[in-house]
């Protein structure tokens, strides 16, 4: 996956809160078995109003989202994650993150950086209010700073913030530990109620 | 004296593999369930990485959110749909696991199935690339949702690395009023905590209106813990649980099911366990629920009215539900019950086992469906179905007017061809009622079976703790 290490953007405000995966890729896309092209199908029926600000010329070209609490809530297709980053957002920043989007996130490189409820209301209004509003993201030194004077450091997992600066991918990492996993395994066997099949 | 502990507790500790300095621990995965919507990206990783899957016996297959619910299913008019379920049927043989395909007596909703053929079993962990994976925590097991880069994880190492959450219980106490049920327990719990109230959490459920449900109940129940948020939810396995198990396919046999079983009775949580945070909710609070909105959080009683978006805590907040109003095209202080209704979907994993048809079944024996309503049954399995129509009740939801169909995810989340139309409002017993969920533009408020079934009836919400039951058809006396 794609590394992550700073980034300077324009900021789209999506200011709602429990934006659910359904609407950040809606159901018919799901049946596709490739793993790209869902760029064109990001919140693919909120962009159907001309009014929604992905359809906002002004944030054209952005790369950091800012949105309510409980940000990709709902179902676990990681295709959410998948669309996001084909579009072109590379940073996700809310209050709050459902576990699994949080999780797939990650995965595929993209930074979701969770801030206090009144750090996002007040880039939401910058953005919705200040033309060509931008933020730099960097996950070298775990802040977020505007041009106009506002910083902020935000926490993250440190194993995350390592995999997503070096772009690591888990399974190679799983692998490190085979030793451990067999021997795991080989006493976890015997005990035969927990088989799935017995 | 050893520590006491919680069963979340026992099942995580039991299934470490390796806790690295400074990482996640990785956590052993005993049963990896895949269908065929989360998983061809998976396979493919496979593939280009030249890796094979680890435990194909830790894993089963099925066919679930895009198949037809018509006779004629075999043939899959969508030729996307079936390329996707043709990837699955070449994946599976060419990596060795066990498919239930549209064909198979126990091919059905990939949660229905995992505790049908007994591979559910107490104290596992089990994943699936779906987030209703918590409903198999019903049995004591930690089960949880996954994206597909953490199902090629699985497929290729049987573990997943995992940070551990913290523990919620909710005890909900005392006797269920007459009418409210396990949809509404759960339903109860989302409206009090929220749709994020247990994020980051393992919930454990308890008490005595939990122990007294059927398993079929306690599967509703952790079905939609994922819909407060929790990354699990959990039952303490019982006598309960073990009768549910008892003889199925894949549970264990003669010695292996005592040995099973004495090992299962250690896993609830022990007397004085502590929990990071507690909720008690006393039964004789709930009452029949029905959702007005575009979350599952979104939810009031049967006779309450439709509340007020100014209520909202944030301007997000209220942006989210002015625009559901506006989307369900609703208005402030409307009562429920003067709602009226266009379809009404049986169905789903939360609500499509046999115990709950055999509930919408008891309330719509002896009546039609309304006029202005279409109805339609969706068994969450061919098992489901097949017992459900050894008693009769498919004749109960014909007579009244209902389609009886074949088993699948369907109209939960419209993958397949039974999608609401536009501007549809639908009584429905599915988990989610987020915008266009059911079909683009449709309008979806999630109820309980019986719930579902009375509103087929009136064609608009009713209070089911009022409803006069009959039993008007030789098939209905069966069911009494």
């Amino acid at each position: 996956m794609q590394a992550f290490t700073t980034l300077t953007s324009i900021v789209t405000p999506l200011e709602l809160s429990n934006v659910d995966t359904d609407q950040i890729i809606p159901k018919q896309f799901l049946k596709r078995i490739e793993r790209t092209g869902y760029e064109d199908y990001l919140f693919f029926d909120w962009r159907q109003d001309p009014g929604f600000v992905l359809n906002n010329p002004a944030y054209g070209g952005s790369h950091i989202l800012v949105a309510g609490k409980n940000f990709g809530c709902g179902s676990s297709r990681e295709h959410a994650a998948w669309a996001l980053e084909q579009y072109g957002f590379r940073c996700v920043i809310a209050p709050s993150f459902a576990d699994i989007f949080y999780s797939n996130a990650g995965k595929n490189g993209i930074l979701a950086i969770t801030l206090s409820e009144a750090e996002v209301e007040r880039l939401l209004l910058q953005a919705k209010t200040a033309d060509g509003y931008r933020l730099t993201v960097s996950l070298e030194s775990n802040t977020i700073e505007d041009e106009s004077g506002f910083a902020t450091s935000f926490q993250i997992d440190p194993f995350r913030r390592d995999c997503l600066l070096q772009g690591l991918d888990d399974i190679g990492l799983t692998l490190r530990h085979a030793a451990l996993l067999s021997a795991y395994e080989q006493k976890h066997d015997t005990e035969n109620w927990l088989l799935a099949r017995a | 004296m050893s520590q006491a502990k919680t069963l979340f507790e026992k099942v995580w500790e039991q299934h470490i593999v390796a806790e690295p300095a400074g990482e996640p621990t990785i956590l052993y995965i005993d049963l990896q369930l895949v269908h065929e919507v989360t998983s061809p990206q998976a396979f493919e990783g496979l593939r280009l990485a030249g890796r094979r899957v680890a435990r194909a016996d830790r894993t089963l297959a099925t066919v679930d959110h895009n198949v037809p619910t018509d006779k004629d299913r075999i043939h899959i008019k969508d030729p996307i749909a079936a390329k996707q379920i043709e990837a699955l049927r070449k994946n599976c043989a060419e990596f060795g696991v066990e498919l239930f395909d549209v064909n198979s007596v126990d091919q059905g909703i990939v949660h229905m199935i995992g505790p049908e053929l007994g591979a559910t079993k107490p104290g596992m962990t089990i994943v699936c690339g779906d987030s209703h994976t918590s409903t198999h925590g019903a049995f004591g097991a930690l089960a949880f949702g996954i994206g597909t880069s953490e199902v090629e994880h699985v497929l290729a190492t049987q573990t997943l690395p995992q940070s551990r959450p913290k523990t919620f219980r909710i005890a909900v106490e005392g006797e269920l009023p007459h009418g409210v049920t396990a949809k509404d327990i759960v339903l109860g719990i989302i409206g009090r905590i929220g749709t994020d109230g247990a994020t980051g959490y393992a919930i454990e459920f308890a008490g005595s209106a939990i122990r007294a449900l059927s398993m079929e109940g306690r599967m509703t129940i952790c079905n939609m813990s994922i819909e407060a948020g929790a990354r699990a939810g959990m039952i303490a396995p019982d006598e309960t649980t073990f009768a549910y198990l008892e003889g199925r396919r894949f549970a264990p046999k003669d010695a292996d099911w005592e040995r099973a079983k004495q090992e299962w009775r250690k896993l609830p949580t022990d007397e004085g366990a502590a929990f990071d945070r507690e909720l008690l909710i006393p039964a004789h609070e709930l009452t029949p629920y029905v959702t007005w909105g575009t979350s599952p959080g979104m939810v009031v009683g049967v006779t309450d009215v439709v509340p007020d978006p100014s209520l909202g805590e944030t301007e997000a907040d209220r942006n989210g539900l002015a625009r559901a109003l506006e989307y369900m095209d609703l208005r402030a202080g409307t009562p429920i019950e003067e709602i009226t209704i266009d379809r009404v979907f049986i169905g789903s994993c939360t609500n499509a086992r046999i115990e709950d048809l055999r509930a919408a079944a008891k309330v719509l024996a002896g009546y039609q469906v309304h006029a202005n309503v279409r109805g339609m049954v969706v068994p969450g399995s061919q098992q489901v179905k097949a017992q459900a129509e050894r008693e009769g009740l498919d004749h109960v939801f014909r007579e009244a007017g209902f389609d009886w169909r074949e088993p699948g995810c369907s109209m939960c989340l419209g993958m397949n061809p039974d999608i609401l139309q536009p501007g549809e409002r639908c009584a429905s017993t599915s988990n989610r009622n987020f915008e266009g969920r059911q079909g683009k533009g449709g309008r979806t408020h999630l109820v309980s079976p019986a719930m579902a079934a009375a509103a087929a009836v009136m064609g608009r919400f009713t209070d089911i703790r009022t409803w006069q039951y009959r039993t008007a058809s030789r098939e209905a006396e069966v069911l009494a």
